[in-house]
């Protein structure tokens, strides 16, 4: 980690945190729905040398004026909170919640998967593709476009079974969340 | 005032005005009676309605021409700092925000409320590499608490207020408000501060959790080692946190320590107090720090210059940590009791539970820590070798304390050596006395942070202790001083050296001085009657309180040419990356070879 590396400067004084493992967040944030808070919510992330795996966006009530950004990001326990923080004192933000760890998080991914391949890797491609309740969108007489929901495990899954059977390529939309029961999240 | 107008405030029924008049009315319903700015194409406009207004009713909202626009925030902050109210900036588009950033970033790592108004160009050229455009609310989005393109003039009045709002409440700072030129132009409708409905849902908590705060109490009541270590967030918190603070100290018999930006808190007269904390802080302090058994925290946020190494820091103490804003708890420091809110309120609280318990602490108990300060104390860390012949700069900053003692005194700094020196041998009664630039460590903050602060009080002396490389960054505003007749003394301990910079390079670097010395000074003496200023020199510790007391009795701004030994390193001082217990002291560290002190790891750090 940072500590060992000689090239960190910083994170010499940070000593104090070392033996906290990185754990995965995805920090579901309504926003005012104004010019450049998507912008100040990810500055915030470089400013601060956090991480983004992936990045969703979208206004969610527009009467309201509100968007949901869904951010999926990594670090320890103290790392993770701090972000938290950091992201509540933006006066643009309404409200964050951590949907990865709260039992009554829900999180969805679309993903379009090319695999290419002939013979029984094409037969086995859609066997597993029908597993998987995937879609064909698209399809050549040596290829298939799938079309494919679900948390992203399920989407990483979905991506390591069609590497050996030709997977060209995927385009991913970035995770989507809500939480579960009646209340607004 | 024209004789046929009628009085607005009385009359709320011109309530359509155009946009650079909403931004005057706002200042002025806002209570704003000092600008800091310079004029420019885009805020023309604006600059034309106050023209008007003071033409109405007098120099009601007063503006401070300032030499450049760093000037403006740094002078703005000086005059927020000292007064507690939000200081105002008025900049023109394109050069004129982008010099205005240093000082805005300055005011958000000191958490200083600014309300910062800029120009921009017109709405329809934006985006179009117009005259005078950059991307403002761009550009300073990561160093302001909030920001804010104005499109609408009908937005105008009720962005205002909210600005001003978010940058005094909760964790105070700098707020940007762009707007465009059609804006200021185009007519739209006022609201008041009262009648506006905000647009964000912003609350910042201010009361603190009560079971969190019984946990506190019964933490220091049971602590045989407790101490206090304050900050700036109780001088954010107003007087009224400062006063409270004491009640509770005294209380409590803890000693108390505080950081570099909370100063005047508690008394410096008073038995109970240690010092400043910190890389140069008192030797008392920090093995206080150090060895104590309970630390509470009050606004103050764990900075580098304070921890020092954090494997190290305070490493047998349960710590508890009041901060209004809840990303400082745990950010560096991992706390057992954190609480949220505002120091005021929750050491109010504090208070009554302490009273409610009616915990009289235990002198018994606390006497061996007593003793064990003591001791520390006898150490006399701060101790530095005298001269006849050459003036110690520690020796001009205990002159100039003493000569001042008893007066209205405001102390500004640069940043440097002397900033340190001026924590140190400078004492505080009261809070808001002293402004520094602390998070940021921008050098050229002191001279016109003394000109804010000598506007908000005109009576007071008010002191810059600075470095010569530092002042010579914003010299240029002793035409501000000179221009509003602010009589402002710049006391100049001039070592020739960037003497941080040189301290660190000995110690550091093997003593290659690389570009710190300064060559071709200029003749501050001149430079002073230049400006149309008094110039002062004093080269010898003899003539030195005469010179002093010279400065103190001119009535208008005076630079204090306070010329003193050329090498002298500021101690104590924990080096990079060591223990609060493993600090340097000056009289030891010229003993040994000051080179091999910082070991390879230490040199890496900042
Ligand atoms: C050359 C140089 C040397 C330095 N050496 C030292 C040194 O030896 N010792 C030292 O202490 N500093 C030193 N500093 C300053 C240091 O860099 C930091 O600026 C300083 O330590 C921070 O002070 P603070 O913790 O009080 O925090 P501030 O920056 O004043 O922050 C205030 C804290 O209080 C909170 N707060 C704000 N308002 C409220 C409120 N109303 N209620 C409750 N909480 C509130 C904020 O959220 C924040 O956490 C040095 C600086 C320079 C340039
Ligand atoms: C704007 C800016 N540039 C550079 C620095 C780095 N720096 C810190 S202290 C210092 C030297 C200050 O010299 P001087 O003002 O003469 O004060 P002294 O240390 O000699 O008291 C420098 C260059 C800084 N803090 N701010």
């Amino acid at each position: 980690m940072a500590e060992d590396d000689p090239l960190q400067p910083a994170s010499a004084y940070d000593l104090s945190h070392v033996d906290e493992a990185d754990t995965r967040a995805t920090f579901s944030v309504l926003v005012d729905n104004e010019p450049g808070v998507l912008h100040r919510v990810v500055g915030m992330f470089s400013a601060r040398g956090y991480n983004i795996e992936s990045l969703t966006v979208a206004e969610t009530d527009r009467a309201a004026h509100t968007s949901r950004i869904t951010i999926v990001t990594r670090g320890a326990a103290h790392v993770l909170e701090q972000i938290r923080a950091q992201l509540e004192k933006m006066v643009q933000v309404r409200q964050v919640a951590d949907v990865a760890r709260d039992i009554r998080g829900v999180e969805r991914e679309l993903a379009l998967v090319k695999v290419r391949g002939d013979g029984e890797k094409r037969a086995e491609a859609l066997r597993i593709a029908d597993i998987f309740r995937a879609h064909v969108i698209d399809t050549t007489h040596e290829s298939f476009i799938f079309e494919l929901t679900g948390p992203p495990s399920k989407i990483d899954q979905f991506a390591d079974l069609m590497r050996p059977l030709g997977l060209v390529e995927m385009s991913r939309t970035g995770v989507l969340s809500i939480i579960r029961g009646k209340e607004r999240g | 005032m024209s004789l046929q107008e009628p009085i607005t405030e009385t009359t709320p029924i011109t309530r359509t005005m155009t946009g650079a008049e909403i931004v005057v009315r706002a200042l002025i319903d806002q209570g704003v009676d000092t600008l800091f700015g310079y004029p420019g194409g885009a805020v023309l406009p604006i600059y034309d309605a106050l023209f008007q207004d003071n033409t109405e009713h007098g120099e009601r909202l007063r503006h401070i021409l300032v030499r450049h626009e760093q000037g403006a925030t740094h002078a703005a902050e000086g005059y927020a700092r000292s007064t507690g109210r939000p200081g105002v900036v008025l900049v023109t588009s394109g050069p004129g925000a982008t010099n205005a950033v240093t000082g805005i970033t300055d005011a958000l790592m000191d958490s200083i409320p600014l309300v910062v108004l800029t120009g921009q160009v017109p709405t329809h050229l934006i985006g179009s590499d117009a005259f005078q455009e950059c991307d403002t609310v761009g550009i300073t989005r990561s160093c302001t608490k909030h920001n804010v393109l104005v499109r609408d003039v009908n937005e105008l009045a009720r962005t205002i207020h909210e600005c001003f709002h978010i940058a005094r409440s909760g964790r105070p700072g700098p707020v940007l408000i762009d707007i465009p030129k059609d804006v200021q132009f185009a007519t739209g409708v006022y609201v008041g501060p009262d009648e506006v409905t905000f647009n964000h849902a912003y609350k910042p908590r201010t009361k603190g959790d009560a079971g969190k705060i019984a946990e506190a109490i019964e933490l220091i009541a049971n602590a045989k080692r407790p101490v206090f270590y304050s900050g700036g967030g109780v001088i954010n918190a107003g007087p009224r946190a400062s006063a409270l603070l004491r009640e509770l100290v005294r209380a409590t018999q803890a000693p108390i320590t505080s950081t570099l930006m909370g100063l005047g808190a508690y008394p410096a007269s008073d038995p109970q107090w240690l010092g400043m904390v910190g890389m140069h802080g008192a030797w008392e302090a920090n093995h206080a720090m150090h060895d104590c058994d309970v630390m509470i925290a009050v606004g103050a946020r764990f900075d580098d210059r304070v921890t020092g190494r954090l494997d190290a820091f305070s490493p047998g103490s349960k710590k508890i940590h009041i901060d209004v804003d809840p990303s400082s708890i745990n950010k560096v420091i991992k706390t057992d009791v954190g609480i949220i809110g505002d120091a005021g309120h929750v050491l109010e609280q504090m208070l009554a539970a302490w009273n409610a318990r009616k915990a009289t602490p235990d002198r018994a108990v606390l006497k061996p820590w007593w003793d064990q300060i003591e001791t520390w104390r006898a150490r006399n860390g701060f101790a530095y070798q005298p001269s006849q012949t050459t003036i110690k700069p520690q020796y001009a900053v205990q002159r100039l304390y003493e000569l001042t003692r008893g007066r209205d005194v405001y102390i500004t700094t640069e940043v440097g050596q002397h900033q340190m020196w001026a924590a140190q041998f400078f004492h505080f009664e009261e809070p808001n006395r002293w402004m520094t630039s602390g998070g940021l460590g921008t050098m050229g903050y002191g001279l016109p942070a003394a000109v804010g602060v000598q506007t908000a009080h005109p009576d007071a002396l008010v002191i810059d202790i600075a470095g010569e490389a530092s002042v010579q960054m914003t010299m240029q505003e002793m035409s501000t001083a000179v221009q509003f007749k602010l009589p402002i003394k710049i006391f100049i301990l001039n070592n020739e050296w960037m003497g941080m910079v040189r301290q660190w390079q000995q110690l550091l670097h093997g003593e290659r001085y690389s570009q710190s010395y300064s060559d071709s000074l200029p003749d501050f003496v001149k430079m002073a009657e230049a400006f149309g200023a008094t110039g002062i020199r004093a080269d010898t510790p003899d003539e030195l309180d005469a010179k002093i007391m010279q400065m103190i009795d001119t009535p208008g701004p005076v630079i204090f040419d306070c010329r003193v030994e050329k090498a002298e390193n500021c101690f104590p001082m924990i080096p990079s990356g060591k223990a609060h217990n493993d600090m340097l002291l000056g009289d030891a560290a010229a003993a040994v070879d000051i080179g091999t002190v910082i070991d390879e790891a230490g040199k890496r750090l900042v």
